[in-house]
């Protein structure tokens, strides 16, 4: 697809339900609601809340209760479309299929879901993208449509039905077939997106050995001092997912509604029980509990990490706790005790 | 016990509405009550494990996650044994014989009593510990003839805190299972069972059981287990047939929530009963 094309193209993709887009704020981008083409800005590395916000937002209801009954709330029918995704947060919403749709199904999840069309959008990586290391820098599917900007040209992969859908009204937008010449453009510029990585995840491959060997390392006592508890990094992080639930009442006090909201295992009280007794009470238990678990258990898992690679919590964590300062540091302890760096 | 079986589909939160049969105090701060799902045919669907447990809601209060004291084994009803403790539980207590609560569930891996058949079994629950393994309690006295000896060792503080006290002094005359209780302390000096830690009484059941052909089911507070494993272990119980159930925070029972995490594991779907050969290699289990 030609470049002049490209405003009818979203326009067309508009008219299929409410569409949203990478929006520069304030030099910050974020996933806004796109009423006109102009407000679009595919130059960007990386928002600060991840598409998740619109399958697992922030705060949501799931009941609605008044004095005799109750109903249970689920999200509108309304097609959402989010525009401009890269391939790490593709991933990431992969990851979080894997973890909602599952074989217990989450019906709140599934319902939003279902109802985004995502387009994703190739990207330009700055020092914060780790996502080379983690291998979520290019996707071959979790996309409806995916967008890759060469000079001049569009080149667009089909990703499902409903984007193949999108694809065949756009035919005329669209051409069928692609020349040896944009072939050629486009491995050049893979070639070359692929060489300006610059930071990376020192020995990714034992990542999850290096945790386990470093389970009980001072290293999460000295970054345990450092955390705020503050939470940014599971805000931000794009498969950050855990939540908590509470009931709020009116001020009748005869209605109400039960709310899931956004929760971060590194926040006092996470792992709380009756009793004030707490498995988790100090900020180096947790930190543990959100690398441990990002970083080694889903390797364990599912054979690759819950890290796609963002580099969010490298732009965000107010004292630099992040994955390339927590695995560089777990990597040195590793050298420092079994002399395996030059391996 | 634990790990990759396929679990069949449960989808949503739905809940449904149960009715207050019965509530009885059990100690100052714990009381029994028994439930029936209104529903006659989610009621005779409700089937079980023991060990499992299941999420009640109070809209305005929230939801509380509390396990099954009744055994599958007994239709019809179920039971639990619920501790006051804070905001959820004390709007529970309010509620009256006749009222209805919101059910979801049962979640959880409980127990796989079927692959216990033929086993020697030791039982051993401290405090609140002793709700959930009523369960498997209630379950073996009904089908005595599969399992071969069956030891129950309950501790409490002191008498007036010993939960289900009644039912146990029942069982330990019925002698369906050979039940020892204990208290910590006998401020009241007429306890006719034992005192001192359930602990204690572990080392004489060396000599009457089958080491190899045991496994040892433990439920009790975050403390009581090391002493109580360490015991069963110089018994040379195998690490795999020392079962035990997991407390944690748990918000869904489903798996997407977060809190329940231990390792890799979420406790609501993999636990709450783990080995104490899982407790080895997972850290921070317990
Ligand atoms: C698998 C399992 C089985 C349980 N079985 C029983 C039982 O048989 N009998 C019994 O008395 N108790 C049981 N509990 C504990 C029971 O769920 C808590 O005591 C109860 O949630 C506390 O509620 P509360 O609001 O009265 O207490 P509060 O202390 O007021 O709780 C404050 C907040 O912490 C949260 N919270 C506290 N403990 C827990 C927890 N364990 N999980 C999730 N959130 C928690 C509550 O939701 C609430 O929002 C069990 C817990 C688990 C995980
Ligand atoms: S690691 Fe950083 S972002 Fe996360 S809670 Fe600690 S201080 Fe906040
Ligand atoms: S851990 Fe950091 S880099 Fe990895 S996905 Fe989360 S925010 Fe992005
Ligand atoms: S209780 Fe929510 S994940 Fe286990």
């Amino acid at each position: 697809m030609s470049k002049e094309k490209f405003p009818e193209f979203v326009e067309l993709i508009k008219s299929k339900g409410k569409l949203f887009g990478p929006v520069k704020q304030k030099e910050k981008y974020s996933f806004e609601e796109i009423k006109d083409f102009s407000e679009l800005d595919f130059d960007y590395q990386r928002t600060i809340i991840s598409p998740k916000k619109f399958i697992t937002p922030a705060k949501y209801s799931t009941l609605r209760f008044v004095k005799f009954g109750q109903t249970e709330v689920l999200p509108d029918d309304e097609p959402q479309i989010v525009m401009g995704v890269h391939p790490c947060d593709i991933h990431a919403i992969k990851i979080l299929d894997r973890l909602f749709l599952g074989n217990i199904k989450d019906p709140y999840y599934a319902k939003r879901r279902e109802n985004l069309i995502i387009i994703g959008h190739s990207c330009l990586p700055d020092d914060k993208c780790v996502c080379q290391s983690t291998g979520t820098d290019m996707v071959e599917d979790g996309f409806d449509l995916f967008l890759t900007e060469l000079d001049d040209f569009y080149l667009l992969w089909v990703g499902s039905d409903k984007g193949l859908g999108i694809a065949i009204e756009a035919e005329n937008l669209l051409e069928e077939n692609v020349s040896e010449e944009e072939i050629q453009e486009y491995v050049r510029w893979q070639q070359e997106r692929s060489s300006m990585f610059t930071t990376s995840i020192p020995s990714y491959k034992y990542l999850a050995d290096i945790i386990h060997l470093n389970y009980d390392s001072d290293v999460w006592e000295q970054f345990g001092e450092k955390c705020l508890s503050c939470g940014t990094c599971s805000l931000v992080c794009p498969t950050c997912n855990c939540f908590h639930v509470d009931d709020k009442i009116m001020m009748n006090a005869e209605e109400g509604i039960r709310e899931r909201m956004l929760d971060s295992c590194t926040l006092p009280y996470y792992s709380m029980v009756a009793g004030n007794h707490d498995f988790r009470p100090d900020r180096t238990a947790r930190l543990k509990l959100y690398y441990t678990h990002k970083l080694k258990e889903y390797i364990g898992r599912w054979g690759q990490p819950s890290c796609v690679g963002c580099g969010r919590c490298i732009a965000y964590c107010p004292v630099d706790i992040n994955v390339i300062t927590v695995s560089n540091a777990l990597f040195e302890e590793v050298c420092e005790t079994q002399e395996v760096c030059d391996q | 016990m634990t790990a990759s079986k396929d679990k069949e589909e449960i989808s949503t939160y739905k809940t449904q509405p149960a009715e207050i049969l019965a509530i009885r105090d059990l100690t100052d701060d714990t009381r029994y009550f028994k439930l029936r799902c209104k529903d006659i045919t989610m009621n005779k669907d409700f089937q079980y494990r023991p060990g499992q447990f299941v999420i009640f809601s109070l809209p305005g209060v929230g939801e509380a996650t509390f396990s099954l004291s009744s055994t599958p084994t007994r239709r019809d009803f179920i039971e639990f044994g619920i501790r006051k403790v804070g905001s959820f539980t004390e709007a529970l207590f309010k509620l009256k014989k006749g009222d209805t609560i919101d059910i979801r569930g049962p979640y959880g891996d409980g127990f796989e009593m079927e692959d216990l058949r033929g086993r020697d079994l030791i039982i051993v629950s401290g405090g609140l510990g002793a709700v959930p393994l009523r369960s498997v309690l209630l379950y073996i006295e009904d089908r005595r003839e599969e399992y071969n000896k069956v030891f129950f060792l309950n501790g409490a503080r002191s008498p007036k805190d010993m939960l289900y006290k009644r039912d146990f002094i029942a069982m330990n005359q019925r002698q369906i299972i050979d039940t020892h209780l204990a208290v910590d302390e006998d401020d009241t000096g007429e306890w006719p069972y034992n005192v001192g830690f359930v602990t204690q009484l572990i080392p004489k059941l060396g000599e009457l059981i089958d080491s190899e052909n045991t496994t040892a089911i433990i439920c009790g507070p975050p403390i009581m287990y090391k002493f109580v494993i360490q015991e069963l272990l110089k018994l040379n119980i195998p690490k795999d047939q020392i079962l035990m159930t997991l407390e944690r925070r748990m918000k869904c029972g489903q798996g997407h929530c977060g809190h329940c995490a231990v390792g890799g594991r979420y406790t609501c779907l993999e636990g709450p009963v783990f080995t104490y050969y899982d407790v080895q290699h997972i850290k921070e289990l317990i």
